[in-house]
Order: structure tokens, then C-alpha cells, then sequence
């Protein structure tokens, strides 16, 4: 063996091309790189047209401070003023009373199919189950709470019947990414906590989810921020006030989307047309605010690294 | 604390497939028992089968009996959770919990137990990291996440994680497999320790590890894949490395194994 290597040149002449990327694969690199940037631009240019749009003519209301306190009362299409107060309370409290009873549900329900249910005939229903109410079209999630409620059981429409149909479509969307998140906690960790002596309940609730939750958090405000825009459930299940009206079990409530809506038939006279650029813009601020609030507690939630 | 572990006719299966085939041995109590073997040969699922650890995996079950010194593990009637608070277990990549400090980390078994007298917890943290040979090194960051230590002081946090608890029975599955070779003479040198207070059983892949640290050596194989592995010997570590009853155990240790 010895030999043979002292045998064998230290260099047998020929100089190695190492210089790099030969002229085709340089050429088709520059291409993917051109077409990627240029795929990502062109979609940016949607984004940034609508933030401009609704920014620039919606702004001008949102800087009065009646438009946050203020309800539509009195105030037609052709007249200037009032504000969005009834709208904003109104998609806050149907969203929210929707996101109380969706959001237990979902996470519930997703820690039985990943720690419970794995492989059971079971989980298998609920999970194909899931897959088709994502599927629903908002319009037929509000007929159906319409049969229900109102043919049904003979109640009114209000904003509470709004809310359990905005429930059928926050329910899948939290349902999923809560899962998603569940699953990529690491077996090692449950088995870790085990080993501890300590229960499988203990160790959903003190590891598992836990180790989870920033995920489980952006999940329930991408629900959140899907049903705040929902239109059909308002149209259908509740009718549009321009009073101020809180209580959920009562009468007509207003809404942004519907508020647009409303507004959105006189478009040709300036101030309904600014009342539904403000309205668009006040929703869009609504959803940031709700997502940075979520990192906020996602931060919160986890201790510092340094 | 430190029990005897017996086993008697221990056959493993997951679903149909049967894994680990009539397996009889004696764990003696403070010592270490080292389980060597090549890959594949059931060292592993054995292990976790003496902490009732192995059900964790849906359609794994067992025959045969464990008994720790008097008592059935496998007896109707035992929570396996009761059986996994006096057999601790500590894996083969370190796995401290991402969400808690290193206080909490060690602390989590008693905490998540119930144990909320913060005097109490902040004695056993001290006490078990002194134990792991990491109170040196973490006493100053003890509210530090877990999982921003080294890769050995991790183990060594894991180590400390199961001792908390005050198990009679400490299982390590490889424990130094993800380490250096800096970190793995940490932990060996604590294996050292540990056996003054606990039964230690250690599966390894390194030969000289197992000759390093343990007292009794167990050599598993399996006659074919697909086949069932086996306890093919066992006996006093020296004994095992030096001169082996059995040709297959030479085989292995010396190299000339498949």
C-alpha cells in the first residue's frame, strides 16, 4: 500500500476546470432568477394598487374623528358625515362571538385528530368532513343558517345568526392550520414528557400546545380576518343598520361590508363614494391590527432566546 | 431507591410483526447494564418495553413478564404512567422542552406533576443539576430557554430533567450518539455517578463505551432480517469483551460481524 502511494506523482499535470457555472447553466440561471423576480412583481402589482387606491381615497374620513365615534344615523347618500362606529362594533361583535365558539371547537377538534384519533375510522369522517366545508361557498353556509334559524326554529334575523354562519367558515380554516402546527410538534417531546410520568391530557396541554401555540395564534386571526369580510352571511342573516345597535340577539346591525355595501349603489355621488373608500379602509386597518396583535401575544408566549 | 429489574420470556411485537423474541435477563440494581448490537436488532424497543414506554407507537404490544424487584409492570391494573414516574428515560437526541427556561425544563416533571412549592422545586433543580454536572455551567441562566445550550449540555439538561423526578430506574436509548467526543466523556463520566443512586441501563453502538462504562454487558442480535432479535448473551462487561461464550458476540465485538 505504501508503495504504491509513494509511487504515484504528486501531480499527474492536467489542471482541474474549476471556474465555475459552463455558459448554458449561467444562461439558465439568470432566466429562473429574471422570471422569478419578475413572477413575484407582477404579483405585488395587484397589492399595491389596491392598498394605494383604497389608502388614498379612504384616508381623508378616517383622519375625522367622527368617523370612529359616530353612527350613519340620519345620514344619506348625498349628504356628507355621520361615521363607521356601528359598522366597526358590528363586524367586531359578530366576528367575535363567531371566533368564541369556532376557535375552542377547532383546536379541540384538531388535537383529537393528531393526539387521539391518528388512523381511526373516526378521524378519517371528521377529516374528509373538514375538507368539504372549506369547500363551502359563504352564501350557502348563510342558507343554511337561514333554514335553520329563521324556517326552522322561527327566530329573527340578527347578528348572532350571522355569527354561527361565519362559525361554518372560521371552524376549517383554524381547524386545519392548528393541526398542521400540532403535527409538527416533535414525537420526542411527548415522549420526553412521558417518560416525566406525566399524563397524555398534561402533556397536550403543557407541551405540546404550547410549543405550538404561535402557529395555533396565526391561524385563528387568518380565520378571524377571512370572516370579517364576509358579505353574503350579513346580506342574508341580518339587515343593514345605520344605528348604532350592540346587542347581537336584537335587530338589525350594521356591518362594513354591508356598510360598503349600502353606500356602494350611489357611487356616482362623492360622499357616498368616500364613505366606501373609508369603510374599505377602516376593515383592511382592522385585520393588520388584528394580526399584529397576534404576533404581539404569539411574542409573549415564548421566552426570549438572549 | 435503585430496583432490580427481572424479565422473564419478554417476546415484543408491533402489530403482526414480531420485533424482540423471549428475552430473559437480570438488571442488578446501582449499576450499569450496557445493551450492544447491531442496528435493527430490537436493543432499542426492548428498552422502551421496561418503562411501558413502547406503547406510545399504536399496535405495539408485549408478552411475557417485568418485574421491578416485586412488582408486575405488565400486570393488570398498572398505569403506565405510574410505571414511567420510577423509570426515567432519556433519548437519544436531546429533546428539552423549546417552550420553558432551564429551571423549568428541570423542574417540568414535578411541576407538571402538581409540585408547586417554589422552595422545594428550586432545591431539586439545583440538587439535579448538580447531579447532571451542568450546575456550573447553567446556575447563572437558569431562566434561559432550554434549548439554547450545546448540544451536550442539553443532554446533560435531559439527564437532569429525568433525575428530578427521583426515578429508581434510569434508561438511556444512545444517549451520546448526536454528541462529541467531549460532551460524550461528560455524560459517561456522569453514568459513573449515577449508578451510586440509580439502575442504569445504556443502549450504545460504541463498543468502547459500553466496555467504559458499564458493569454487565447484553448482546442482542437477529438470525436474518425480518427475523426477531434476540438476547444472544449476557454477563459481567469484562467477561463479554475478553472472552465471550458465544461466537457471535466475538464476531461483533472484533469487527468480523455480517
Amino acid at each position: 500500500m505504501t508503495t504504491l502511494a509513494a509511487n504515484k506523482p504528486a501531480y499527474d499535470g492536467q489542471t482541474l476546470d474549476l471556474t465555475g457555472k459552463s455558459g448554458s447553466r449561467a444562461f439558465k440561471n439568470t432566466l429562473a432568477t429574471v422570471l422569478i423576480v419578475l413572477c413575484f412583481l407582477i404579483a405585488l402589482v395587484p397589492l399595491l394598487w389596491i392598498l394605494w387606491t383604497v389608502i388614498s381615497k379612504g384616508y381623508n374620513l378616517l383622519l375625522d374623528p367622527n368617523w370612529w365615534s359616530q353612527s350613519q344615523r340620519g345620514v344619506t347618500v348625498r349628504r356628507v358625515g355621520g361615521g363607521a362606529y356601528h359598522a366597526i362594533m358590528g363586524t367586531l361583535i359578530m366576528s367575535l362571538i363567531c371566533a368564541l365558539i369556532a376557535v375552542p371547537i377547532a383546536i379541540l377538534g384538531a388535537i383529537y385528530l393528531v393526539e387521539y384519533g391518528k388512523g381511526t375510522k373516526a378521524a378519517k369522517v371528521v377529516s374528509f368532513m373538514i375538507d368539504i366545508l372549506t369547500g363551502v361557498p359563504s352564501i350557502v353556509a348563510a342558507l343554511f343558517i337561514y333554514a335553520v334559524w329563521i324556517t326552522v326554529f322561527g327566530f329573527n334575523r340578527v347578528g348572532f345568526a350571522v355569527s354561527l354562519s361565519l362559525v361554518l367558515l372560521m371552524l376549517p380554516v383554524v381547524l386545519r392550520s392548528t393541526e398542521e402546527m400540532l403535527k409538527l410538534v416533535p414525537d420526542e417531546l411527548r415522549e420526553a414528557s412521558y417518560a416525566l410520568g406525566v399524563p397524555k391530557w398534561k402533556t397536550i396541554l403543557k407541551v405540546v400546545v404550547p410549543t405550538a401555540f404561535g402557529g395555533i395564534i396565526t391561524g385563528v386571526m387568518l380565520g378571524l380576518a377571512r370572516v370579517m369580510g364576509e358579505t353574503a352571511p350579513l346580506l342574508i342573516l341580518v339587515g343593514y343598520s345605520k344605528n348604532i345597535n350592540l346587542n347581537p340577539f336584537e335587530g338589525f346591525m350594521g356591518a362594513l361590508p354591508t356598510m360598503i355595501n349600502q353606500d356602494r349603489t350611489e357611487l356616482a355621488l362623492q360622499p357616498a363614494a368616500d364613505r366606501v373608500w373609508a369603510a374599505a379602509l377602516t376593515l383592511i386597518l382592522l385585520v393588520l391590527l388584528l394580526n399584529l396583535l397576534a404576533r404581539v401575544i404569539a411574542r409573549f408566549s415564548t421566552i426570549k432566546s438572549k | 431507591m435503585a430496583k432490580r429489574i427481572e424479565v422473564s420470556g419478554l417476546n415484543v411485537y408491533y402489530g403482526d410483526f414480531k420485533a424482540v423474541e423471549d428475552v430473559s435477563m437480570t438488571i442488578e440494581p446501582r449499576s450499569v447494564t450496557a445493551f450492544i448490537g447491531p442496528s435493527g436488532c430490537g436493543k432499542s424497543t426492548y428498552l422502551r418495553t421496561l418503562n411501558r414506554m413502547h406503547e406510545v407507537i399504536p399496535g405495539a404490544r408485549v408478552e411475557g413478564k417485568v418485574m421491578l424487584d416485586q412488582q408486575d409492570l405488565y400486570a393488570s391494573g398498572v398505569d403506565p404512567v405510574a410505571v414511567r414516574r420510577v423509570v426515567g428515560m432519556v433519548f437519544q437526541r436531546p429533546n428539552p422542552f423549546p417552550t420553558m427556561s432551564i429551571f423549568d425544563n428541570v423542574a417540568s416533571g414535578l411541576k407538571l406533576n402538581g409540585v408547586k412549592d417554589k422552595k422545594k422545586l428550586t432545591e431539586v433543580v439545583e440538587k439535579s443539576l448538580h447531579g447532571a454536572n451542568l450546575w456550573n455551567e447553567v446556575k447563572d441562566r437558569l431562566d434561559k430557554p432550554g434549548a439554547g445550550l450545546s448540544g451536550g449540555q442539553q443532554q446533560r439538561l435531559c439527564i437532569a430533567r429525568a433525575i428530578a423526578v427521583e426515578p429508581e430506574v434510569i434508561l438511556m436509548d444512545e444517549p451520546c450518539s448526536a454528541l462529541d467526543p467531549i460532551s460524550t466523556l461528560a455524560i459517561e463520566d456522569l453514568i459513573e455517578k449515577l449508578k451510586d443512586r440509580f439502575t442504569v441501563v445504556i443502549v450504545t453502538h460504541n463498543m468502547q463505551q459500553a466496555a467504559r462504562v458499564s458493569d454487565q454487558t447484553a448482546f442482542f442480535n437477529l438470525a436474518a432480517t425480518g427475523k426477531p432479535g434476540r438476547l444472544i448473551e449476557m454477563g459481567p462487561t469484562k467477561q463479554i469483551f475478553s472472552n465471550p461464550n458465544e461466537k457471535a458476540t466475538e464476531d461483533y465485538i472484533t469487527g468480523r460481524f455480517g
